[in-house]
C-alpha cells in the first residue's frame, strides 16, 4: 500500500508534519528536504498569486505582514479551482476576523476593491450604449431601465475607500469620510471612480431593475448635483450596455 | 486575410508568451516562430488577455499548455475545467495542446504545483484513462510532459520512461520531452540523463521544452536541483538537448522562462541558441 494523495495533500499544507512514509531519494535515503520542495512550491506560488491579486492590501500592510498573512490564508483557504486569476475570493471575510489586522478595519473593503478590479479585468467584452442614447425626452429617460456591463461593481464602504486605494498608490492622506466607488472597464484597463453621496444606492437600484426615476427616489441621489455628473461618468466609463 | 490555420508546430524555436513582450514579439520576433501559453491564464470571460491571444493566434502557431488539469490525480477529472479547455481550444485553434504527468487537485483543493505520482500498473491505467477522457472532451490529441522529480516513490515498479511509453501507447497521446526536467530528475535521483533519453520513445515526441533551474542540496549533501524557469538554460542542458536532437531529429523547441521574466532580447537570445542547435542537426 503506497502513500495516498490525501496524505500528501495534508503533509504539503502542514509545514511541520512528518514527511509521509514511502518516499525516498531513490537510493534508500529519506526524502525530507526533497518533500519540502513541494511544500515550498505550493506555499510560494499561492503567496505570489495573492500578492498579484491584492496589490492594495500588499501596499498598505507591507511585504513581511502580507506574506505572513498569506501563509495563514492559503492553508485555511487553498484554491478550489485551477483559475488562479480568481484566487482569494474569501479574503474580505478572512480579514474581518484575522486578529493581527484588527487595527486596520478598512482592509476587508480594500480587498473587495482589489477583487472587483481583477474581476473587471477578466470580465466579458461588451458594447456600451452610445453617449447620445440618453438624449431622449426627460420623461422617457426617467421611465427607462438599464443593463450594466459584467465588469461593473459598486462598492459601498464605511471608510474612505477611494482615498485608501489612492494612498496605496502614493496618493495623499485619505479624508475622514465614508466613500463609495464604481469599478468599471471602459476598454481593457479597469477604472475606479469615487461616487457622489447616494450614488452607490442609485446604481444598486438600477442593477436591481429599477427605472431611473425609481432609483432616484429610493436612493435620494440629488437629481441635479448628483444625477447629472453620475450619468456623465456612467457614459464615459461605458457601464450601460442597454437602455430600454 | 491571414492564414489562421496552423495544424502543427514547426521544428523551430518558440517561447512561453509573457504579456510584457507583446509588442516586441510582433516587431522583432527573431527566430521565434510560435508561442506557448498556459491555458489557465486565458480562461477569463474577456478583456486584454483573450484579445491579445486572439491577435497573436492569427500570426503565430499557438501551443496551449495546461498546468491545472491534474491528470495524475486519484479522483475524477474536473468536468468544468475540461469544458473550459475545450472552449479555449475552439477559440484559439492551437497547433498543439499539452499537459503534465502530475496531479494538483485533491478533494477539490487545487495546490498550484505539479505534484508527483508513483509509477505502477495501476497508475498507468488511471493516467491513460484520464488522457483518453481529455482527448475526447477537447477533441484533439494531447502531448504529455515528463515531470521534474525531487523524490522517488518506493512503491514504483517501473522507470519513468517505461511509464510514459505505456501511457502513450494505451491512450494514443504524444509526448512532450522537457530536457531540463530530464536533467533535473537525473541529477536528483542520481541517474544517467543520457540513458533516460536513450530509453525515451522519441518517435512520440511532438515538442521539446528547455528552461532554467536552481541548485540546492538535500539534508544528506546530495545535489538537489529545482525546476524554477527563472533563468537561462545551463550548458549541460544545452548539451543534453544536442544529444536529444541527434537521436530524435529536429523538434519544435520551447524556451520557458516564467519567473523573474527577462527583457525580450535576453529571451530571444535563448531562442537563437535553440535555432542554432536545430540548424546543426
Amino acid at each position: 500500500m503506497g502513500v495516498s494523495q490525501s496524505d500528501l495533500t495534508s503533509a504539503i499544507l502542514a509545514p511541520d508534519a512528518d514527511v509521509p512514509a514511502g518516499l525516498s531519494d531513490g537510493h534508500g535515503k529519506t526524502a525530507g528536504k526533497r518533500f519540502d520542495v513541494y511544500r515550498n512550491n505550493v506555499a510560494v506560488s499561492l503567496t505570489e498569486a495573492l500578492v498579484t491579486a491584492f496589490p492594495t492590501i500588499y501596499s498598505l500592510v507591507g511585504d513581511q505582514f502580507f506574506r505572513a498573512m498569506a501563509g495563514v490564508y492559503l492553508r485555511q483557504h487553498p484554491p478550489s479551482s485551477p483559475l488562479m486569476m480568481f484566487y482569494g475570493a474569501e479574503m474580505p471575510a478572512f480579514l474581518e476576523t484575522f486578529e493581527p489586522a484588527k487595527g486596520l478595519p478598512y482592509l476587508p473593503d480594500a480587498a473587495r476593491v482589489d477583487l472587483a478590479l481583477r474581476h473587471a479585468y477578466h470580465a466579458a467584452d461588451t458594447t456600451p450604449i452610445a453617449a447620445d442614447a440618453v438624449q431622449i425626452a426627460p420623461e422617457d429617460l426617467m421611465a427607462s431601465r438599464v443593463e450594466l456591463a459584467p465588469a461593473v461593481q459598486v462598492i459601498a464602504s464605511a471608510y474612505p475607500i477611494h482615498g485608501i486605494w489612492s494612498l496605496a498608490r502614493g496618493g495623499s492622506k485619505p479624508p475622514a469620510a465614508a466613500q463609495d466607488v464604481l469599478i468599471s472597464r471602459p476598454a481593457f484597463d479597469p477604472e475606479i471612480d469615487l461616487l457622489p453621496p447616494n450614488g452607490a444606492a442609485f446604481l444598486t437600484a438600477l442593477v436591481n431593475n429599477a427605472t431611473i426615476e425609481e432609483a432616484l427616489d429610493t436612493s435620494s441621489l440629488d437629481p441635479a448635483s448628483g444625477f447629472g455628473p453620475l450619468l456623465g461618468l456612467a457614459l464615459q466609463r461605458g457601464i450601460f450596455t442597454r437602455l430600454h | 486575410m491571414l492564414d489562421t490555420t496552423f495544424s502543427h508546430l514547426p521544428n523551430t524555436p518558440g517561447v512561453g508568451y509573457k504579456p510584457q513582450h507583446y509588442s516586441e514579439i510582433l516587431e522583432a520576433p527573431g527566430p521565434v516562430s510560435w508561442l506557448e501559453v498556459h491555458a489557465e491564464n486565458y480562461m477569463g470571460d474577456g478583456g486584454r488577455p483573450l484579445a491579445q491571444l486572439g491577435y497573436l493566434a492569427e500570426r503565430f502557431p499557438i501551443s496551449v499548455h495546461g498546468v491545472g488539469l491534474s491528470i495524475g490525480g486519484e479522483g475524477a477529472l474536473d468536468k468544468d475545467h475540461l469544458a473550459r479547455l475545450r472552449t479555449l481550444c475552439d477559440r484559439v485553434k492551437p497547433a498543439s495542446f499539452s499537459e503534465h504527468l502530475a496531479w494538483s487537485t485533491h478533494d477539490a483543493h487545487f495546490l498550484n504545483d505539479l505534484l508527483p505520482l508513483p509509477y505502477t500498473a495501476t497508475t498507468v491505467a488511471r493516467v491513460a484513462d484520464h488522457i483518453k477522457e481529455v482527448q475526447n472532451h477537447v477533441g484533439r490529441r494531447m502531448l504529455l510532459e515528463n515531470p521534474s522529480s525531487y523524490l522517488w516513490f518506493d512503491e514504483s515498479t517501473m522507470s519513468e520512461t517505461d511509464f510514459l511509453f505505456q501511457v502513450a501507447t494505451a491512450s494514443g497521446c504524444g509526448l512532450l520531452l522537457d530536457v531540463n526536467n530530464v536533467f533535473v530528475s537525473a541529477t536528483n535521483l542520481n541517474m544517467d540523463a543520457r540513458a533516460y533519453i536513450d530509453a525515451f520513445p522519441v518517435e512520440k515526441v511532438g515538442e521539446i521544452h528547455l528552461g532554467g533551474h536552481d541548485e540546492d542540496e538535500d539534508e544528506h549533501g546530495a545535489p538537489l536541483l529545482i525546476d524554477s524557469h527563472g533563468r537561462e538554460v545551463v550548458d549541460p542542458v544545452w548539451a543534453l538537448y544536442d544529444y536529444t536532437l541527434a537521436k530524435a531529429g529536429p523538434r519544435p523547441t520551447l524556451i520557458e522562462w516564467d519567473t523573474d521574466v527577462p527583457d525580450w532580447p535576453t529571451l530571444r537570445a535563448e531562442a537563437e541558441r535553440a535555432a542554432a542547435a536545430l540548424a546543426a542537426v
